[in-house]
């Protein structure tokens, strides 16, 4: 009796061993292969890196024209900066002079070192360009308003953190262009200073040498400043950014999924026979009447409000966006490689000293008033922008490009007011100069509160006004102001990045910068 | 008697200050308030008591052959030191604008960064710098000068020695 016990359990023990492989695999993915709704759906909800997604997703919001796939895009150029990254770490000193014989090893020596912190530069500037082209393809199909003002809200601080881990990866590398953007960056932290100096009150009030010595830990670029800006940049931002990306994912699906317009439905239409299955399986059982029948019933050929299962249909969109950013950030890799000037000397500035180039729309600005450009004016532009949502309680127009009052016409004519405004207030600053040239004695305190910077955002202010009153509708305002906003932007980041040479001058092309 | 009954409420009143909901807020605002005091207690940590960075005082040798109105600038610092008739003085090189070093121009000075001049003896003459490049405090000692980049000085104050 024990004996055949023995042996059964034995042979039981060596069947087990075969079956193992499958039992684990069965044990890891329980729902089995996604043939059926419902094993679509378990697909989705049994697995914790896909459950943010709904099973089921309306057809519109897979058109490739609601969102262009620009936040999958953003979120795949982070992936990639995440993993690049990490590679990076298993080299990068971040101390001076280490840090930059660091890179060089990393360009030089290490197997595949370029060509990962290649697509590490690369992704992170997908990854912004991605992050900019989201919020305006939100903002023109209003998709900010109710109920999606929080995540409007948790967007622009997804952008601030972007820009955060930009700047702050900007410095590791501590060559010319490091050190001297990160002391302009520095002291743009410190330009409150102008305001308070103008009004005496520095020595009592002085927040602007509070934040430059929190951001450097020290009052010039140095040792202290490397290891805080590696600190943010590996740890506490990526960290914000993440929880920031949980809860802004977390809410598309409490908001309701993305935003469509009313019509949605209707203008869809039922969808094409080539559709992979609505309703795949014919009925288990016959519910006769009951069953879903061809007829006049509105929900004939449409899953449940207009959905399909997002396994596959949302999936394999995500996987293609993914794909096509991979793409495009390895080519451009192959393509151009990471800058890396000479080592940091804190005597000699770079000559013209510029920023990233996103940043150099702001430089521009900065190149006119410290505190304004820097500070004052971006601090307008955030709150403008998160006050939007709650300023424009209309519902015309939302879930369609430009929609809204005025529509693409509108926008067509801002365009044409704001390129003009930011060309016109730029064209007669370069000619004629400012208030300093002029008088100068002329106190700092004008220069700061009227310079080329706000002078344009005032033109751009009482514009969007007047639309307000024109058009009797705040998101015709809206619809206005961001895009001159947008106009301002472009325009200043190309005159920064290809019209300012050596000492911030004028020139036509990089090609008559004067040779030194 | 009947005055006792009547403060006996029934225990389907509502208190008039409920206790529990009391004891509840409180002690939450108390969690809240700790949790706050530690966490500006930690911010304290970031902000350096004494700030690392290099002195800021140093000693030059002027070289004899230094004509008025031209500058020495010592090696690996950022100050210009000037001699004439009435004395010796020093300018400090770093931009009133954003911390860019201001390089020696035809007339006064030029910064590269964002196009600030400025006259020979630092007064802005066009561009973003909201105020003069500062002078700074130069001690004479044993035929040297000892420079101190932390004080600064009256524009004009030159000594001798």
């Amino acid at each position: 009796m024990s004996s055949t016990t023995s042996k059964s359990a034995l042979g039981e023990f060596l069947g087990n061993l075969v079956r193992a492989p499958r039992a684990i695999y069965r044990a890891a993915f329980r729902t089995g292969a996604p043939t059926t709704d419902r094993s679509r759906s378990d697909f989705v909800f049994g697995n914790v890196f896909l459950h943010l997604h709904p099973v089921r997703t309306h057809r519109w919001s897979l058109r490739w024209t609601t969102t262009l796939g620009l936040g999958i895009a953003a979120t795949a150029a982070f992936l990639l900066t995440l993993v690049t990254g990490v590679l990076l770490m298993f080299y990068y000193k971040p101390f001076p002079e280490a840090a930059y014989e660091s890179i060089k090893d990393i360009h030089f020596v290490v197997p595949t070192g370029r060509f990962i912190r290649n697509i590490h530069r690369w992704a992170a500037n997908v990854m912004v360009v991605a992050v900019l082209a989201h919020m305006v393809r939100v903002f023109f199909t209003a998709s900010y308003r109710a109920p999606r003002e929080f995540n409007w809200l948790i967007g622009m601080g997804l952008l601030v953190v972007t820009l955060g881990l930009s700047f702050t990866g900007y410095l590791l590398p501590w060559d010319q262009l490091a050190y001297w953007a990160t002391t302009i960056g520095a002291n743009i932290a410190q330009s409150p200073r102008e305001l308070t100096d103008s009004l005496g009150i520095t020595e009592q009030f002085d927040p602007g040498g509070l934040q430059k010595q929190l951001l450097l830990g020290s009052d010039t670029v140095g040792a202290e400043s490397l290891i805080r800006f590696y600190l943010l940049h590996v740890m506490i931002l990526p960290l914000a950014l993440a929880a920031l990306m949980a809860v802004h994912f977390w809410r598309i699906r409490k908001d309701g999924g993305l935003n469509r317009p009313e019509d949605a439905d209707a203008r869809l239409g039922p969808a094409p026979d080539a559709t992979y299955p609505v309703f795949t399986e014919a009925p288990k059982k016959t519910y006769h009447l009951a069953a879903i029948v061809q007829g006049r019933t509105p929900a004939v050929r449409r899953g449940p409000e207009n959905t399909v299962p997002s396994m596959p249909h949302l999936f394999y969109a995500e996987l293609g966006v993914l794909m096509v950013t991979v793409l495009i950030c390895v080519g451009l890799s192959l393509l151009a490689n990471a800058p890396l000037k000479e080592l940091a000397n804190p005597s000699v500035p770079e000559n013209p000293a510029k920023a990233p180039w996103y940043f150099l729309g702001l430089q521009e600005l900065v190149s006119f008033s410290a505190f304004m450009g820097g500070v004052g004016i971006p601090a307008i532009v955030v709150v403008g922008l998160g006050l939007i949502p709650f300023l424009d309680r209309e519902g015309a127009g939302s879930g369609d490009w430009f929609g809204g009052p005025g529509g693409a016409r509108l926008v067509v004519w801002s365009a044409i007011v704001g390129l003009a405004a930011v060309l016109a207030v730029e064209a007669f600053a370069i000619q004629f100069g400012w208030i300093r040239q002029w008088f100068p004695h002329a106190p700092q305190l004008l220069i700061t509160l009227v310079n080329p910077g706000t002078v344009l955002t005032a033109m751009y202010a009482a514009y969007s006004i007047w639309l307000v009153k024109w058009h009797n509708s705040t998101r015709a305002g809206a619809l206005g102001l961001f895009t001159c906003f947008l106009c301002g932007f472009v325009v200043l980041t190309i005159i920064g990045t290809h019209f300012r040479g050596p000492n911030w001058e004028f020139y036509w092309s990089p090609a008559q910068w004067p040779t030194h | 008697m009947s005055e006792t009954s009547s403060l006996v409420r029934s225990r389907l009143d509502p208190e008039p200050v409920p206790r529990r909901d009391f004891l509840g807020l409180a002690s939450m605002g108390a969690a809240g308030a700790a949790m706050l005091f530690a966490l500006v207690g930690m911010l304290r940590l970031p902000k350096a008591a004494v700030v690392a960075s290099p002195s800021k005082k140093f000693t030059v040798q002027l070289p004899d052959s230094l004509a008025p109105g031209k500058a020495h600038i010592p090696a690996g610092r950022s100050v210009a030191l000037f001699r004439d008739e009435k004395g010796v003085y020093a300018i400090s090189l770093v931009c009133t604008h954003l911390g860019c070093i201001v390089k020696e121009a035809a007339e006064g000075f030029e910064c590269p960064c964002h196009g600030s001049k400025f006259t020979a003896d630092g007064t802005v003459t066009k561009g973003p710098a909201p105020t003069a490049l500062p002078w700074l405090k130069v001690t004479p000692r044993d035929g040297e000068f000892v420079v101190d980049e932390d004080t600064t000085v009256p524009q004009g104050a030159k000594v001798t020695g």
